[in-house]
């Protein structure tokens, strides 16, 4: 670093907000309708005698009763007790990056706030082009045939790919036979996962020295069962699996279909395309990797493409141009119908589509260099600290747009943990960093992403508040261990949320269980 | 295009990148990609429309291009079916908007801490109108919500045929099929559709009374159906569904629960539903998320696939928390041994459905529910009296009936179109999906519906009707 930078002075808003139901007074009203119209009123009678009288509902939900503005200032409170990305937000996996507060504007306006899925294709012709052009786009960036944004996330994008292989596996006669799917422990749980939702089993490739499973093992995993492989590449670890396309080679000559979960694309926009590696499908995140907003975990998108020869499968309704102008096709009839009803979150796939146009070819492979050589940068700042280590050290080659750390040395060294150090790096202004997903193959794991959007500044900043974190951990741990101290809300008690006679999933369920003590 | 910095990219200033590539001691970039092997390597550069890095320019851009669109604060549109127009009250969207909630990604509960109560406030008011003491985080949709119960039915009981009633959106029907994998998966669900009652719109009882057995799983109505009938033998259903050591599982509208009984109260073991009618646009479809609530029992607490987040205490003596609850059984905690799977869902929407919630109030869902019904009523009056048009269901319904205009000699292709070219969106097409049921359409009225706007559609389809082709 050129010049340390100083750590500003940070403190959330705290507001000691009640919970909502506390803030009930009886008769206040926070919203009014129009009065019924008396025409109407005398056509159709008293209202609550349309419903049969078994099922009128007979006591009133226990609502709370507030004034407009005191139901604003209550949820104004509740956002500034949110860091969100006010702060610096390096979280690993996520690729935060600027949402254009343009695109926000753009879709929250009646020509796409106020439309209905279900209305004629002909009044849709500005939102159907748009899903095209970004079909298009997904396909030059992957090199795939088609694109659908039904999914509503990354992780339905993966359930979307099962359901294809389903499918695929089953219009061939096989998917009584074909009932195993390949994924590495580094690939995305949702990879797992969904393959198990969809009824298929599990084979999970551990990682080797080089930090990724080798051939051999891929290998001794692949048979006349392999249903699909799933994979993230580069993983989590920012290393890239060299063997990728003997891998895809492999299990196509065994007759599987291979998945490519693009959630780390950042790094490899514009140098890669999965169909070039040999894959038959892939997934783009529009609310991470595409400048959508996380919105706290949706609403998302989870762009799936696949092959011409995947592309019968895919759900519909599926956006077609003829002549300039855009039509919905149901569906082919091999299709598996839909993971989700309607188009998806249109609203995000606009965004997307946004996104793309404001970053360009140009734009799009400069933040792809940019999210690297921030990485790299990072690393090398980072691994200067003491207590830090990263995965693989052995391995001698730059990273790509991640790097898996490990505070295993201060945690020996101090009793420090992780999840001390997450807590205190909050008090910074500095948003927790991700660890790891389950299982942890490296102790004591944190992941950082710098990606395109951060300055030079906030790496510095966040590599300094880690330094200082890591120094208060040797010589005054109480600090960390305590903390946070900036924060509305000290340390979770995590007991009563595995224990059914104390957690409390809603207000009532806590005053029925304090009552009962 | 000039080579210029890009106002997303801080770091796009090549002094900047210089410093960067110095301090690590790489000459370039690209050796920065020393990993990927050649041979892997793109020969072909991006071939993308050009940029339009600049706002404005992107700006004109993209609403010449949506300006294509016609939508249903323009025109005066019946649509329902799934996704519903009802009115958004303007903190709804402010609050929804803030920044902190639209950026943040995890967090911690302290960090986020905001973000958590208004989770858990989402939960609790829904737990409210359902009649609930669990919920769990939205899920995608509501047909979602609807194969996750089902399996969580099969799961807790190891059976696996479930019923599900013959009006049912095909849409959403698509999507649970998915949920209950097809049949030659060792766990598939089978589908027993429940026989429509043609007359009344309602589930035959009979049928559905004959199948329900010893092997079913899970017994699932709606509350109002496709059709927007009130399912009047849903609490018969249920204990016939208990007697067999089944679930009862019912999904609902919830803007009807003012009016309508929570589902518990006639026996609903999993509620579930959409959340888009409390404070969340239509967004083309992008407006929508599922929930699923239960009772507080930790049979069913066990079986979740969403998150859930429980309040609890802190560090400080006496302040309140909230933390995730039992995310081991979640796909982030376990896998392919997880309950299913989650992920990003649509946890904004549930920060909007917790303002909406908190406006409203007892009396705002009493209010509002009153207005639907009556509207919809008086539509359904009105358009049953133009000639060959009838409103050929008995049974009761909420906001949303289906009008048979078979006798009118016209499709419903023909008239939506006629009305579209008046300005008016019709009802849903029914023909193609029930085609049987002849020309039908399934039209929806709201509270943001008047008087005047209904006379309007009566008005224009006798025009039409009476038009002389």
């Amino acid at each position: 670093m050129t010049t340390k930078p100083h750590l500003r002075r940070y403190h959330a808003a705290v507001w000691d907000e009640p919970i909502v139901m506390e803030m009930s007074r009886e008769g206040r009203r926070g919203v009014l309708f129009p009065e019924l119209d008396p025409e109407v009123a005398e056509s159709v009678g008293a209202p609550e005698r349309l419903i049969p009288a078994a099922l009128r509902r007979k006591t009133r939900p226990a609502l709370p009763e507030m004034s407009e503005p005191d139901v604003l200032r209550h949820y104004l409170h509740l956002s500034q007790q949110t860091l969100g990305m006010m702060g610096i937000s390096l979280f690993g996996t996520c690729t935060m990056k600027y949402n254009a507060r343009l695109n926000e504007a753009i879709t929250s306006r009646d020509e796409v706030a106020e439309l209905h899925p279900r209305q004629h294709p002909d009044t849709l012709q500005g939102a159907l082009q748009i899903i095209h052009s970004l079909d298009l786009a997904l396909r030059e960036l992957s090199g795939m045939d088609r694109f659908v944004f039904q999914p509503a996330g990354g992780a339905d994008a993966a359930y979307t790919h099962v359901c294809i292989t389903r499918a695929y596996h089953a219009s061939r006669g096989e998917l009584e036979t074909r009932d195993e799917i390949i994924t590495t422990i580094q690939s995305h749980p949702c990879n797992p996962a969904t393959a198990a939702t969809a009824g298929f089993k599990v084979i999970t490739l551990a990682l080797e020295e080089n930090g990724y499973p080798s051939v051999e093992a891929l290998k001794s995993a692949v048979s006349g069962r392999t249903a699909a492989l799933m994979v993230n590449n580069p993983d989590d670890m920012g290393i890239y699996n060299p063997h990728i396309k003997e891998w895809v080679r492999i299990v196509h000559e065994a007759g599987g279909l291979c998945f490519y979960d693009h959630a780390n694309f950042n790094g490899v926009m514009s140098r890669i395309r999965a169909q070039e590696l040999g894959f038959d499908a892939c997934m783009f995140m529009l609310h991470k990797t595409f400048g959508g907003p996380k919105g706290g975990g949706g609403p998302a998108v989870g762009a799936y493409g696949c092959s011409a020869a995947l592309a019968p499968y895919l759900p519909g309704p599926l956006v077609v141009e003829r002549d300039g102008t855009y039509q919905l096709e149901p569906g082919s009839g091999s299709s598996i119908g839909r993971v989700r009803e309607f188009f998806g979150n249109l609203q995000t796939v606009i965004k997307a589509y946004a996104w793309v146009r404001a970053m360009g070819a140009e734009g799009i492979a400069a933040a792809a260099d940019l999210s690297v050589l921030a990485n790299n940068y990072m690393t090398q700042e980072l691994m200067k600290i003491r207590g830090v280590t990263c995965s693989h050290p052995h391995v001698e080659a730059w990273r790509m747009e991640m790097t898996r750390f490990s505070l295993e040395t201060l945690e020996q060294e101090t009793g420090v943990t992780v999840f001390d150090v997450q807590n205190r790096m909050v008090d910074f202004g500095v948003d927790a960093f991700w660890l790891a997903h389950e299982p942890w193959i490296v102790p004591q794991p944190f992941t950082p992403e710098a990606g395109e959007m951060w300055s030079k500044e906030d790496i510095d900043t966040w590599i300094a508040v880690l330094a200082q974190i890591c120094h208060e951990a040797y010589t005054t741990p109480d600090i960390v261990r305590n903390a946070p101290h900036n924060h509305p809300a000290g340390r979770i008690d995590t007991g009563p949320l595995e224990d059914p006679s104390r957690w409390a999933m809603t207000w009532r369920a806590h005053l029925k269980k304090r009552a009962a003590v | 295009m000039r080579n210029q910095p890009h106002p997303f990219m801080a770091n796009s200033v090549s002094a900047i990148q210089q410093e960067m590539l110095e301090a690590i001691g790489a000459k370039t970039i690209a050796e920065l990609f020393e990993q990927i092997p050649t041979d892997h390597r793109t020969q072909s550069p991006l071939d993308l429309p050009p940029a339009l890095a600049s706002e404005a320019a992107l700006r004109r851009h993209l609403l010449d291009t949506l300006g294509q669109n016609s939508h249903c604060e323009g025109e005066l549109s019946f649509l329902g079916g799934g996704c519903w127009r009802h009115h958004v009250p303007a903190i709804c969207d402010e609050i929804a908007r803030r920044s902190e909630f639209l950026t943040s990604v995890w967090g911690t509960p302290s960090s986020d801490q905001g973000r958590y109560q208004a989770w858990f406030e989402f939960c609790s008011q829904l737990g409210e109108l359902v009649d609930c003491d669990l919920v769990g985080l939205p899920v995608y949709t509501w047909g979602c919500a609807v194969g996750h119960a089902l399996r969580m039915a099969s799961r807790l009981n190891g059976r696996r045929k479930v019923l599900v009633p013959e009006a049912l959106d095909p849409e959403r029907l698509l999507v649970i099929r998915n949920y209950c994998e097809p049949p030659e998966m060792a766990r598939h669900l089978s589908i027993v559709p429940m026989r429509v009652d043609p007359a009344t719109g309602r589930i035959d009882f009979a049928d559905a009374a004959a199948k329900i057995g010893e092997d079913t799983a899970a017994v699932y109505l709606e509350m109002p159906n496709y059709f927007g009938i009130i399912e009047e033998d849903a609490e018969r259903l249920a204990a016939l569904a208990h007697a067999a050591g089944a679930e009862m599982i019912v999904g609902v509208d919830p803007i009807s629960l003012g009016l309508l009984a929570p589902p518990p109260s006639y026996g609903a073991d999993i509620v579930v539903g959409t959340t888009q009618p409390l404070g969340v646009h239509m967004y083309g479809g992008g407006g929508l998320g599922g929930f699923i609530a239960t009772r507080d029992e930790e049979r069913y607490a066990r079986e979740y696939p969403t998150l859930l987040v429980s309040m609890t205490g802190t560090s400080r003596a006496g302040e309140i928390g909230f933390g995730l609850s039992l995310a081991e059984q979640s796909s982030y905690g376990s896998r392919e041994h997880g309950k299913d799977w989650t992920g990003n869902s649509v946890y904004l929407w549930a920060i909007a459905n917790a303002v909406y919630l908190s406006l409203m109030g007892p009396q705002g869902f009493e209010d509002v529910g009153r207005l639907i019904i009556a509207q919809a009523h008086y539509a359904a009056q009105r358009l049953a009296t133009l000639e060959g048009v009838s409103v050929p269901l008995s049974g009761s319904f909420f906001k949303e009936f289906v009008v048979d205009f078979s006798a009118t000699g016209h499709s419903i292709a023909s008239i939506n179109q006629a009305l579209r070219e008046r300005g008016i969106f019709g009802g849903h097409d029914l023909s193609t999906e029930f085609p049987a049921l002849g020309q039908r359409a399934l039209y929806c009225v709201t509270e943001l519906h008047e008087r005047q706007d209904i006379d309007r559609l009566f008005d224009t389809l006798s025009e039409i009707l009476n038009h002389d082709d």
